[in-house]
């Protein structure tokens, strides 16, 4: 029987009895066929390779992560505490050395969801990814992390929640968002104050193939991993890339997912997005599976595959030629950015609109850090939805100094309660997590 | 008056039953030379002065696959695999001969890719070259759509003998899995068709008309006819035999623990309420695995007559046995010497097997009594910690249901069954390891043969439907339909209960013991853009493994 060279955790958790509804994209179907590919290739009798059932998440994984309005009770079901508990399983069989990488293959996916949860968007409710990485921050403690994300939408809720940690860098590929939702994800996106450079967005023309998603892996991602140097590089490996994928217009391929993970060579790998559900995903994930377990991907081929037509103009590879360049130079520029950005100001304030797709839920928000030189500073979000529940929610970050740990108490106990319908303190350095309601 | 034989690799044992009870036993060694001898110089003195007339069934265990395997005996094989795209393909070459063809089917059973008729052609002209005659055809996801390789059968049959076509051998999902489980019934088939050719011939010498069956590695049984087909079912019976025999003695209808105390190892099965558990995809034998339906059976290097010697002041018991025990003038101290020290079992001679203990003890520090105790607790502690260790195993293979995940069933034994010669001595032992109640059979003879004897016909079939094509495949019967747009759950429900009594009652079930259950059933929304273009329905639908009626007289338990 065949060895796989890498062993490798398979956390398989298709939730065959959860939809967000009966047609939706996100259904019961959507990994039917990956499961049907996974067991017919026979891949839970290769040697090296484990198949794990997820752990379940609490409470408090969700709370380190993001506010939930209400409450984590009323956003947050079973299926997603087991979506994210996914992840967690596949990261401790990494962290407990039980396995050299893992992939967890689970719904529903997490890279829209934001620190402020006020429903679902782009079908996701909490960051399975974050949610996950702080967790086993938490558990096997400080780790430098880079989050890769391979899905073609942008993953706008990683980068809000990891925007001003210089821990975690965050790169994502994506369709431009000028063609396509969540419609953010530019070049100038590019960190909080405590964290500026290490938010890199690439955002790539409609028609991307093979060709151009390799060449801003080998000319632009591995040159900053490897002087960012992680303990620890996550995929977030959505995989509506795919000249299949109905939402989307992107020319990638099984064989090119299964290259490109080979070349980035995550210890841990999430997916994420990706609906076509019969031509795409069970190639892709064998793909993936294959390329983690170190065996030979080359004849992992989509039955109707034809390179011709899947061949990227020369205006694309042009532009994205172009585009890695822009982006490099601006890696390497990161502090003089920085610097010019922040000048003398105490506090960076930025103010956002965030649509809320799948369930029609507008908000507006104010996030404000502290520019502080001995942490990446205190910070607090103000927000509201055009369903009401206005917020005010403070953050002490996983690195803050004694200062700014007391500002953030300082802060909750003094708000003016009779603006909000809730008050929320984060405090990760004590892994503690206060409410209050008027 | 029922027939069971179990064949052994050291014994062939066998049993003659009536009303519930055990009328006479005969056990003679295993001829490996002559297997067919084995079996009639076991059933020659069980029969003798007995009316063949009344004989109403006859039940076979037998090693003949199995040993044709492990000794290398079996027929050269030409494999056909159509492998399509994938994994790479090297690692399934299992036969003498290995063509790959081009052709694809996919995952609903549609074709992607046809097979060239020219390259079927060659492959023939291939192995005739090389003088071989028995075939094994597999594809890809072929128990979605069998058709390529029933129109590779239409080419090759006549010229070739046997053919095993992967579909048929298990409707399950696993392509390597199906290539080697085909790859042995095709190796195996004219040796055990040679088999059952004798046995029918004696049969009719000895004038018994009785339905003949043998017994399978799921612990259910098959008639010989049956068995020529698919003789790659009958392969690994023995530990089936046991775990039925147990059954037959210790009725429980809990979640237990089952212990076959051999010489040289013990065997660990579990029970789920009662019912024996099967592998969840089939059985290893020689270096593949196959998609051959088994009890769930794993062997330690630990038994009676296991070796025992100290090092670095532990007790170590096996895993090797290097002969006989000390009180039989063995080579080293045993388990049975313990045993005997401690007057649990009177047999062999005792002060051997005192001054066995004797050297274990000084090593230690012990009297010899307090030596042999360590040495059967330390033994009762190994069988416990791999037990352990296989339950949590089991306890969490994957599942893909949110409702499984929170509710699915976990295995907690509350019972241990032990059976072997040593499951008198080592029960209190077992049963202070392990904190649960532990239980032998008081009366307790010829148990293989009599799980052979008393055990019922399993079946198992995989239906898949797809009404978006209209499709209804149940790749196990040979079976492809064509169905309505609308068919529903509910009738596939009954379809595959109907289909599963058809199956059985060609296994030579009788009527009365069908018990058919559905196992598994999903059916999903296939949903094409906005709109549901039709439904996704799997179902497995099984006659588990029980038996036609235990042996549990009243006072037969101990423990
Ligand atoms: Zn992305
Ligand atoms: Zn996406
Ligand atoms: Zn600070």
């Amino acid at each position: 029987m065949l060895v796989a060279k890498n062993r490798l955790g398979v956390v398989l958790f298709p939730a065959f009895d959860w939809a967000i509804s009966p047609t939706h994209p996100e259904r019961e179907e959507r990994l039917l066929y990956t499961q049907d590919q996974i067991f017919e290739e026979g891949i839970m009798d290769i040697e090296n390779i484990k198949f794990y059932n997820p752990e379940i998440a609490v409470k408090q994984d969700i709370q380190r992560v993001h506010f939930c309005v209400p409450d984590v009770e009323q956003r947050v079901t079973k299926s997603h505490l087991i979506s994210a508990g996914g992840a967690i399983k596949a990261a401790h069989a990494v962290m407990d050395k039980e396995t050299d990488k893992a992939f967890a293959l689970v719904r529903p996916p997490g890279h829209h969801a934001q620190r402020v949860v006020y429903g679902d968007r782009g079908f996701c409710i909490i960051n399975i990814e974050a949610v996950m990485l702080e967790n086993l921050r938490r558990k096997y403690g400080h780790c430098r992390a880079a989050i890769v994300d391979t899905d073609c939408h942008h993953g706008d809720g990683t980068q809000d929640i990891y925007w001003n940690d210089r821990d975690t860098l965050f790169i994502s590929f994506h369709q431009d968002g000028r063609t396509l939702y969540p419609g953010t994800g530019f070049i100038d996106e590019f960190g909080g104050p405590g964290a500026m450079g290490y938010n890199i967005n690439i955002p790539l023309p409609p028609g991307t193939g093979e060709e151009g998603f390799l060449y801003v892996l080998d000319n632009l991602v591995l040159p900053i991993l490897s002087e960012y140097k992680p303990d620890l590089i996550i995929n977030s490996a959505g995989q509506d890339n795919h000249y299949t994928d109905p939402l989307t217009n992107m020319n990638f391929t099984a064989w090119g997912y299964a290259e490109l993970n080979h070349k980035l060579n995550p210890d841990i790998a999430v997916l994420e997005g990706g609906y076509s559900i019969e031509g795409a995903l069970p190639y892709v994930n064998l793909g993936i599976i294959l390329a983690m377990a170190g065996l030979d991907y080359s004849h992992v081929r989509e039955p109707d595959y034809d390179p011709v037509k899947l061949k990227q103009s020369k205006k694309i590879t042009e532009y994205i030629k172009e585009l890695c360049e822009n982006i490099y130079n601006r890696w390497r520029q990161k502090d003089l950015i920085a610097y010019e950005f922040i000048k003398d100001k105490d506090y960076i304030t930025r103010q956002r609109q965030i649509y809320y797709d799948t369930d029609g839920i507008l908000e507006n928000q104010t996030q404000t850090f502290k520019v502080c030189s001995k942490c990446s500073g205190v910070n607090m979000i103000k927000s509201n939805s055009d369903r009401g529940m206005p917020i005010f929610a403070v953050t002490i970050p996983r690195d803050a100094c004694s200062s700014c740990v007391d500002e953030g108490y300082k802060i909750y106990k003094d708000v003016d309660m009779q603006k909000y319908f809730k008050v929320y303190l984060q405090d990760r350095v004590n892994d503690a997590y206060l409410d209050k309601q008027s | 008056m029922i027939v069971g034989l179990d064949m052994g690799g050291t014994n062939v044992d066998a049993v003659l039953i009536h009303q519930g009870k055990i009328i006479e036993t005969s056990k003679i060694p295993t001829d490996h030379s002559n297997l067919l001898e084995s079996i009639w110089g076991a059933l020659k003195p069980l029969l003798s002065g007995q009316d063949p007339a009344k004989i109403e069934r006859m039940i076979l265990s037998t090693t003949i696959s199995t040993n044709a395997i492990i000794e290398q005996k079996t027929d050269p094989v030409g494999m056909i695999i159509e492998s399509g795209p994938g994994l790479q393909k090297d690692f399934l070459s299992c036969g003498r001969e290995n063509i790959f063809i081009g052709g694809y089917i996919d995952h609903r059973g549609r074709e992607v890719s046809p097979i060239d008729k020219s390259e079927i052609e060659k492959a023939a002209k291939t192995l005739k070259g090389k003088n071989i005659s028995a075939v094994a055809v597999a594809g890809k996801f072929s128990v979605r759509n069998a058709d390529h390789e029933i129109r590779i059968n239409e080419l090759l049959k006549d010229e070739f003998f046997p053919i095993t076509l992967g579909h048929t051998v298990s409707g399950k999902l696993n392509f390597p899995r199906r290539v080697f489980t085909s790859y042995y019934n095709s190796a195996v088939y004219t040796t055990f068709l040679k088999f059952s050719e004798s046995i029918y011939k004696a049969l009719q010498r000895e004038k018994i008309n009785a339905p003949v069956s043998v017994l399978k590695a799921d612990g259910g049984t098959m008639s010989l006819k049956a068995g020529e087909r698919y003789p790659v079912n009958t392969i690994l019976s023995g530990p089936a035999a046991s775990v039925m025999g147990g059954q037959a003695f210790l009725e429980t209808s809990k979640d237990a623990i089952f212990l076959d105390i051999g010489g040289t190892t013990t065997d660990i099965s579990f029970l789920a309420d009662g019912v024996p558990l099967l592998e969840p995809l089939g059985i290893k034998i020689g270096e593949f695995p196959t998609l051959v339906r088994s009890l769930y059976s794993v062997s330690i290097g630990v038994g009676g007559d296991s070796s025992v010697c100290v090092k670095n002041n532990k007790i170590v018991i096996g895993p090797k046995r290097l002969g006989r025990p000390q009180a039989f003038d063995g080579p080293c101290p045993t388990p049975t010497d313990a045993m005997i020290v401690l007057g649990l079992i009177s047999c062999g001679n005792k002060s051997k097997a005192l001054s066995a203990m004797k050297e274990i003890g000084e090593q230690l520090n012990l009297c010899p009594e307090a030596a042999a105790s360590a040495i059967l607790d330390t033994m009762a502690e190994m069988i416990k910690n791999k037990a352990e260790e296989l339950l949590h195993e089991i306890n969490s293979h994957p599942v893909y249901t949110v409702k499984e995940l929170l509710y699915g069933k976990k295995i907690k034994p509350g019972l241990i069954q032990v059976i072997g010669g040593p499951a008198k001595a080592m029960a209190p032992i077992l049963e202070k390891s392990f904190g649960i109640p532990c239980r032998y059979p008081k009366v307790y003879e010829a148990a293989n043969a009599v799980g052979a004897a008393l055990a019922r016909t399993t079946a198992e079939i995989t239906m898949f439907i797809d009404t978006a094509q209209r499709t209804l495949a149940v790749p196990e019967m040979g079976l492809y339909e064509k169905i309505s747009k609308d068919y529903t759950l509910e009738e596939a429900r009954l379809k595959a209960i109907d289909l599963l009594k058809q199956q059985s009652s060609l296994l030579g079930a009788e009527k009365g013991e069908i018990q058919a259950e559905i196992v598994e059933e999903n059916s999903f929304n296939i949903v094409r853009g906005f709109y549901t273009s039709g439904k996704n329905i799997r179902i497995r639908a099984q006659i588990k493994p029980g038996l036609i009626y235990g042996l549990w007289g009243d006072k037969n338990v101990s423990g």
